[in-house]
């Protein structure tokens, strides 16, 4: 029997039926759309108009500005922090397993559910943050109240959430790093930190490219946890695209609502695909 | 070598204490709170309750005539259809585009994968499954959830299917096995640690998922578990006593589900942020 009667173009009819419905083809429609003023029913042809009222309106693109400074600030921290976390769980200490367990276990935690606590535990007068600085002898700070920091309250929180998968897909790529570099290393008297800096760093490549293309959607996408923490405030400090996109589908503005889709779908491409093919040319070489 | 131990020693103490104040911290705060009276609660303090109050999670449940159950008889259904549909589907699909490579297959495969990063059009969606006639109900969620995951799941099944040896699937045909009895009988039997990993990511995905069904499932009787709990927020915003026990009852079943299959969960993870 040949290949292609083998395995049948039959095999991928239920997969495209219904990702090509309820994926590919709103996503198609989503760029007429977002020239229109539509109700789900009707619609009347605008041109631009949505997109230059996204622009011009202060209220709209704060949550494209806000949007570029969740992903990027969320990602560089996880980048980081999972780095360091990775080393230290990698290491020859006895907890190492319990403690991946612990640090992974916030991922599957609904994310409603984490928002609710650290919107508590970040409450302005009674939350455990604040009385932990004023045993410390510093001022309360308004963690989700100030419009300045709310979004980095959030951020926080959402590092806390995300920072183990990091974690575990760093741990993976170290334990793929051949040992006989380190036993070389060790020959010719590098120092913990040479090593750390010489070989672990560029050997795990891979995964930190995992790590930044993974963490940097999720953030460009993330709505979950803002809307549950903040609802997009004070006033719209908190806002992103997703929050936006969601406002605006509430207030019955539809076509305003694709066209912040259209928005967040070019940002990706904008910058996700470029970097994505950017970290695949350099694990090339 | 007596050095390092301490040095590992040390780091034992550390790493515990700062994973302690870290990550446990915040769930003793809320398997406390939820067992406190109403407003010793409302202190948000993380002492121990003075009087341990089991009654709170009676009284969640039993909350707006136990819509919770309805929740979670919602979500256990969209979880566990998805999941069923993906298995079928992506399997399908998986051991197809690994299989042949040929013009079809490329594209196929670039589109599906393109899935991975962009987002969901979302009115869209809502304007077929209205045209449909399936909006705001439990098959249309089905579908949607289906559709969101294909990507992740068919992605790990072709990776999976890579390493299954082709000459199994020669032996069938010589023994007449057609396309279907082959991937019935013998392809898909052998997928199943994959399918466990597929079962065990999806159906955490899609339970906990929040966005969607807040798009596609609006109205107070066909809510889903994050929906009730996002309501519950705005309702007991000062019953922090009852948010709690809330929280702690949608957090519990992923706890337990975690303790059983940890390592299959990571694992999966892994693989499929490695491979996208």
């Amino acid at each position: 029997m040949n290949k292609k009667k083998l395995y049948s173009a039959w095999f991928l009819v239920p997969t495209l039926l219904v990702f090509g419905t309820l994926f590919l083809l709103p996503m198609a429609t989503s760029f007429f759309f977002s020239l229109t003023v539509w109700n789900l029913r009707d619609f009347t042809f605008v041109g631009l108009e949505n997109f230059k009222m996204f622009l011009k309106e202060g209220s709209l693109n704060i949550g494209i500005r806000n949007t570029l400074v969740y992903a990027l600030c969320g990602c560089s921290m996880k980048l980081v922090l999972a780095f360091f976390i990775a080393v230290f769980l990698n290491s020859g200490i006895r907890s190492k397993h319990l403690l991946r367990a612990v640090v992974f276990f916030p991922n599957l935690v609904s994310t409603v559910a984490v928002g609710i606590t650290f919107k508590a535990l970040m409450h302005p007068s009674k939350g455990l943050f604040n009385r932990v600085l004023e045993l410390m002898g510093l001022a309360r700070v308004d963690w989700l109240g100030n419009p300045d920091l709310a979004l980095f309250s959030v951020v926080g929180t959402d590092v806390w959430k995300g920072v183990g998968v990091a974690t575990v897909i760093y741990i993976a790529g170290m334990q793929a790093i051949d040992k006989t570099y380190y036993e070389a290393a060790a020959i010719d008297g590098a120092t913990g930190a040479q090593r750390l800096l010489y070989l672990t760093l560029p050997l795990c490549r891979p995964a930190m490219h995992s790590v930044m293309i993974l963490a940097f959607i999720g953030g460009l996408r993330s709505f979950d946890l803002i809307w549950s923490m903040t609802g997009g405030g004070p006033g719209f400090a908190t806002d992103v695209l997703a929050s936006v996109i969601y406002k605006q589908y509430a207030e019955g503005f539809y076509g305003l609502s694709t066209a912040g889709n259209v928005i967040m779908l070019g940002l990706i491409m904008l910058l996700a695909f470029p970097l994505q093919k950017f970290l695949l040319s350099r694990e090339a070489d | 070598m007596k050095k390092k131990k301490r040095r590992y020693l040390l780091g034992d103490i550390i790493g515990i204490c700062m994973a302690f104040v870290l990550f446990v911290i915040p769930f003793l705060f809320l398997i406390f709170n939820s067992l406190k009276d109403r407003k010793e609660a409302n202190l948000l303090r993380l002492s121990p309750p003075t009087v341990w109050q089991w009654g709170n999670y009676r009284e969640v449940l039993a909350a707006g005539n136990g819509i919770i159950f309805t929740a979670f008889k919602n979500s256990i259904l969209i979880s566990a259809g998805a999941v069923a549909l993906l298995i079928l589907f992506s399997s399908m699909t998986g051991y197809v585009l690994q299989r042949r490579k040929d013009r079809l297959t490329k594209v196929v495969n670039v589109v599906i994968l393109m899935g991975l990063m962009i987002p969901p059009a979302i009115l869209p969606t809502i304007w077929i499954l209205k045209g449909l006639h399936i909006y705001k109900t439990l098959a249309g969620i089905i579908l949607v959830e289906t559709a969101l995951q294909t990507p992740f799941s068919v992605m790990l099944y072709r990776g999976f299917i890579a390493s299954v040896p082709a000459e199994l699937e020669e032996a069938g045909v010589i023994d007449g096995c057609g396309p279907f009895a082959l991937y019935r009988r013998i392809v898909f039997p052998l997928l199943k640690p994959v399918t466990a990993t597929v079962i065990i990511l999806n159906s955490v995905s899609v339970f906990n998922d929040f966005m969607n069904p807040l798009y596609f499932m609006p109205g107070r009787d066909n809510t889903t578990v994050q929906l009730t709990l996002y309501n519950f927020m705005g309702q007991y915003s000062s019953s922090y006593h009852l948010l709690f026990a809330d929280v702690m009852l949608i957090t519990l079943p992923m706890l337990l589900l975690f303790l059983v299959f940890n390592k299959k969960i990571v694992d999966g993870m892994v693989a499929g942020a490695v491979k996208g």
